[in-house]
């Protein structure tokens, strides 16, 4: 554990923890009004902490709709975990057993994208930059679950205050992060209109499956192209 | 505890299982493999574009004419000026705050 580099991840992740704070509140008046207790709300933030998803599961679950039905939509949503941890793998294979367990249960969006970033750029990934990163986005998360939790009555119309732009807008940004990758555009533009199409055609949340599937299934077709970067594979490091 | 209640939390325990195993899964799967094809390789690379974009068009599309003006400028100004994702949602919260506001 160096200090330097955990708080360097704290400086990191202070930003984002700002930007999810309003979902975390969220998160927690829109459980409330869905039937949970404060105290429920508070525990699926601090043990599932996957906001997407954790808004699908009361949104259903306050719909009565069959528990191994919002179990599966919860594995649905975060199913991009997967591709994740499979993309971050070469950069965490020095962690120890227990730091690998503490680090994918913290692999948030924002944690993945940074961790890429990082990587690709060279710098260390040390376990306590990562835990820096990922510890002031986790307890402001469950911290804001609570208050908004509390507080439900006062956010009254989310819309009203700008609440519903934010999380587009936010993803939207860390999209555009991704410009210099190689075949970017046929990417975006493929998953956003199979997104689109999914969205209007299945529905909710089925929509982030088949958008993202498409796009990765066209970046497996396309031809490989020729400034390829030398494969960085896992084995390499071992 | 009331049953029903209890069932709640066992839901709230099977979603926090069943989200792990996928932050989990991808790490073991790959590293059982020897080499990574480079199909594959180029497959995950295209994750976060392909996946972070299915949760930002159907809001463009869907979300209402303030929202989509609002992320249109955000992007447009951010591309342009090259900002910060933090100085980009003000600027969409700022646009959506004006269209709600002070034009409508």
């Amino acid at each position: 554990m160096t200090k330097d580099e955990f708080w360097e991840g704290v400086r990191g992740g202070f930003p984002i923890m700002l930007a999810a704070s309003p979902f975390g509140a969220l998160f927690g008046a829109l459980a409330v009004d869905n039937g949970f207790t404060i105290a429920d709300a508070v525990f699926m933030s601090a043990t599932v902490y996957a906001g997407a998803s954790q808004m699908v599961g009361i949104e259903l679950f306050g719909n009565h709709v069959q528990p191994w039905l919002v179990v599966l939509s919860v594995f649905a949503v975060n199913f991009r975990h997967v591709l994740y941890s499979a993309s971050i793998a070469k950069y965490v294979r020095h962690f120890t057993f227990g730091q690998k367990f503490l680090a994918f249960f913290l692999l948030v969006d924002p944690q993945y994208a940074e961790t890429e970033k990082r990587g690709e750029r060279g710098l260390p990934i040390s376990f306590s930059w990562y835990l820096g990163f990922g510890l002031v986005i986790y307890i402001p998360w469950i911290i804001n679950t609570l208050v908004g939790a509390i507080f439900g009555q006062m956010i009254g119309d989310p819309k009203a205050i700008g609440l519903d732009v934010l999380l587009p807008v936010y993803f939207m940004g860390l999209v555009m992060g991704f410009r210099k990758r190689d075949r970017f555009l046929p990417i975006v533009t493929v998953s956003a209109l199979a997104s689109v199409a999914g969205m209007h055609f299945v529905g909710s949340p089925w929509h982030v499956s088949i958008g993202a599937l498409a796009g990765i299934v066209l970046a497996a077709c396309l031809p490989p192209s020729g400034t390829a970067a030398a494969p960085t594979g896992v084995e390499k490091e071992a | 505890m009331d049953p029903q209640h209890l069932n709640l939390i066992y839901l709230i325990i099977a979603a926090a299982v069943a989200t792990f195993l996928t932050r989990v899964g991808g790490y073991i799967l790959i590293t059982q493999m020897k080499q990574i094809p480079p199909r594959l390789e180029a497959a995950l690379n295209a994750v976060p574009a392909a996946v972070l974009t299915t949760l930002v068009a159907p809001a463009f599309v869907y979300g209402g004419l303030d929202v989509t003006i609002a992320m249109f400028v955000a992007f447009a100004i951010a591309l342009g000026l090259n900002l910060s994702t933090l100085r980009m949602l003000v600027i969409g919260w700022v646009v959506v705050m004006l269209i709600r506001h002070v034009v409508m």
